[in-house]
């Protein structure tokens, strides 16, 4: 084929660079407003009664109350559905609530998920603390245990969830194979894809079903607000089977709705707007969808500044005396190494974790020693973040519990920022030449 | 809802609303490869408003069983037979695209059962981009990402859902793929590419026919859709602008709009 030929055959549509900065949103129908306008209102007027009933019920698209839907909220719904290559998005007032309200879409009491053991803590006291209260159990399966998610499938199971990377351990799970075993058991895969963004990874490429974020994190990257959202892959068929009655027959919670039949591949975010919002209520703000926006416009280069400074970071440790282990994927002799080339050619992600000689005391003298560093408990920010588990988050354990929870005294969890890695490094010399002589600094 | 034609399982939705053969019926039917679900935001308002109504998925595509149909004329006779195997005897008709081919033709062939025609994105043929068509035979997934590319105007592009949170370009491919491209895309394309009886059709027709054309549709450009409506006496022509050919989901407001004033001026709902 000449050039000229594949040219024109190759669609135009616009491509991810060009869609985190525009999808969603055409200023001609807002003003001519070059921005997008942060609508901050609670309600919208209707033209008329017909309009109103219109409305309620889902004759025509458009807003009734920000609970439920939000013009500027709905910016970043279709530009984060755009970027990740899903059929319809609906944004929530954090990550925790994104994930919430997606096992509430799917589930009732009385049914069952299969997850992975290696997720953020918050996610896991969910799965094994609060969903029980609701009737909806679960069983925790190893990340590389690829079988061990389908030994665990039971007649009422009604998903599979987990996130790429698993937090802090750095294991991959074998999405594609694990959507292959949802998909033949007839549920969908859901994925929390926070540390990816779409720009390293797009989950639903891979088999999943649901893709999850917390925004929070490295979407917005400047730390300045809370926001999550659900995207949905649209490819699921909800009808293949009777597992998702309240998806597939009229649905006495809304006006007798067949969501699968009348909205087919967005037949979820649907329900989850119509029913979770409507009776959960989640809503995320204006202000803060739009400063999510903000950050969502320069992902790309900035995930791009988070992995080559992530790559430098790992050299620098590997090379390290004090370091006794380095955790990344990027890591040749990281046992999913492979994979991770395979799911994540753009970058490996910015979380690294690794081991300081010298255990729990010279872990907490790095951290008080680091200075452009950040302390603190979250990840995914432009600024380079630093926690010691074993003194913090995870502070309460005992040694036999954090070695459960993929964790040790020795532990260092590190997220790379965006700054001029030199900067991080000659901060880095300085945290690491206290932990040499942890007593001595410690009592400065 | 599913019913029979010819033994063949046939979905329909009836947009949201208890089909009743009492009520005046309106049956919508879909362009190439897509499927009942490109009507959603036109179907829900005549079901909530007097009317019965068919978004039809047709024979081998969406939830509905069967083969594909292979030319516009057999599916101008399936949209016949549809229409008695419900149970009635005549029907307004909405097409897009293809669909409006289907429904040109059908008229042609079943002048007595139908009593208005809409015309969405129409024209009287639709010779297919031989690129294009060769891609879809072949079910090479970048025909329904060209179709995507080409039936979305430059506004479209950026999305701007009238639904919150949806995002047209994927949705529409996704409905494109949810069944074996060559089976559905390849036989309508095909099927498009040989029709050729649409303009001598289209003299023939004396029920009232609007045409919804838009200023952005590259697929069914606005002078072919005109030079359509000439040929139909007394037909009805609104353009809507900075719209591409997807104008039932770009601009589902202005197009319900338009579609509410024809069909309630033309096909009423007898009040008793
Ligand atoms: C992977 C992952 N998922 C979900 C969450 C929860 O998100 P949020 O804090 O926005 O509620 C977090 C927060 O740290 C996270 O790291």
């Amino acid at each position: 084929m000449t050039d000229k030929k594949k040219k024109s055959t190759d669609p135009k549509t616009y491509k991810f660079d060009t869609l985190s900065l525009h999808a969603g949103y055409q200023p001609h129908k807002n003003a001519g407003s070059r921005q997008v306008p942060i609508y901050q209102t609670t309600s919208y007027l209707f033209d008329d009664v017909d309009h109103a009933a219109a409305l309620f019920n889902l004759e025509r698209g458009g807003h009734i109350y920000s609970r439920i839907s939000n013009p500027t909220v709905a910016v970043l719904e279709e530009r984060v559905a755009a970027l990740e290559g899903g059929t319809a998005a609906l944004a929530t007032s954090s990550g925790m609530s994104a994930i919430f309200l997606t096992v509430m879409t799917l589930c009732e009491a009385g049914d069952h998920l299969v997850v992975s053991s290696q997720l953020y803590g918050g996610t896991v006291n969910l799965f094994r603390l609060t969903l029980p209260k609701f009737g909806i159990k679960c069983t925790f399966v190893k990340p590389r245990d690829t079988q061990g998610f389908k030994k665990a499938i039971q007649k009422n199971t009604k998903g599979i969830f987990g996130e790429l990377v698993g937090n802090p351990g750095n294991e991959l799970m074998d999405m594609p194979e694990v959507a292959k075993i949802a998909h033949d058991a007839g549920i969908p895969l859901m994925i929390d894809a926070t540390y990816q963004t779409p720009y390293l990874c797009k989950p639903i490429d891979h088999g999943a079903d649901i893709v999850v974020h917390s925004l929070t994190k490295w979407m917005a990257g400047h730390g300045s607000s809370m926001a999550g959202i659900l995207v949905e892959g649209g490819k699921f068929d909800w009808m293949q089977n009777d597992k998702f009655p309240t998806m597939t027959t009229p649905y006495e919670g809304y006006h007798g709705l067949s969501f699968a039949e009348e909205f087919g591949p967005t037949a979820f975010t649907m329900k989850a707007r119509a029913e979770g919002m409507r009776d959960f209520g989640p809503c995320l703000s204006p202000q803060n969808a739009w400063n999510v926006l903000q950050g969502i416009e320069t992902l790309s280069v900035r995930m791009q500044k988070h992995c080559s400074n992530a790559e430098k970071m790992v050299e620098y440790l590997l090379s390290n005396e004090s370091v006794a282990w380095v955790s990344h994927p990027s890591v040749p002799d990281h046992p999913d190494h492979e994979l991770a080339k395979k799911l994540l050619p753009n970058g490996k992600g910015s979380m690294i974790a690794f081991g300081i000689h010298g255990g729990k005391e010279a872990g907490e003298a790095f951290i008080n020693n680091v200075k452009l560093a950040s302390h603190l408990a979250n990840v995914g920010d432009t600024r380079t973040l630093v926690i010691h588990p074993a003194s913090s988050t995870h502070s309460q354990m005992d040694e036999a519990t954090l070695k459960f929870a993929g964790l040790s005294q020795d532990m260092i969890r590190l997220s790379v920022g965006i700054e001029d890695f030199e900067d991080i490094r000659n901060d880095f010399e300085a945290g690491f030449r206290a932990a040499r002589k942890p007593r001595l600094v410690s009592n400065q | 809802m599913k019913f029979k034609v010819n033994d063949v399982e046939v979905f329909a939705s009836t947009g949201g609303r208890p089909f009743d053969k009492k009520k005046p019926l309106i049956i919508f039917v879909h362009g190439s490869g897509l499927t009942h679900m490109t009507w959603v935001l036109q179907t829900r308002y005549f079901a909530f408003h007097g009317y019965s109504v068919l978004a039809l998925d047709l024979p081998g595509h969406g939830l509905s069983g069967g083969q594909s149909l292979k030319s516009i004329e057999e599916m101008a006779d399936w949209i016949s037979e549809v229409i008695e195997a419900v149970g009635y005897k005549e029907a307004s008709l909405v097409g897009h695209s293809q669909g409006c081919l289907v429904i040109i033709e059908c008229a042609f062939r079943h002048p007595k059962k139908i009593k208005t025609l809409s015309l969405m994105g129409g024209a009287g043929a639709i010779p297919m981009n031989p690129e294009l068509l060769s891609l879809a035979e072949n079910n090479d997934t970048k025909a329904v990402d060209l179709m995507m590319d080409w039936a979305h105007g430059p506004a479209g592009h950026f999305g701007g859902h009238p639904v919150p949170g949806l995002y047209h370009i994927n949705t529409g491919g996704m409905l494109a793929k949810s069944r074996t491209i060559k089976n559905t895309l390849g036989v309508d394309f095909r099927a498009c590419d040989n029709y050729k009886n649409g303009f001598e059709a289209a003299k023939k027709i004396k029920i009232p026919t609007l045409s919804i054309l838009a200023s952005g549709d590259k697929m069914c450009p606005v002078k072919e859709g005109k030079k359509l409506a000439d040929l139909i006496e007394g037909s009805q022509v609104e353009i809507i602008d900075n719209c591409g050919h997807m104008m039932l989901l770009e601009e589902a407001d202005q197009v319900l709009k338009v579609l509410k004033k024809f069909i309630l001026t033309n096909f009423p709902v007898q009040k008793n």
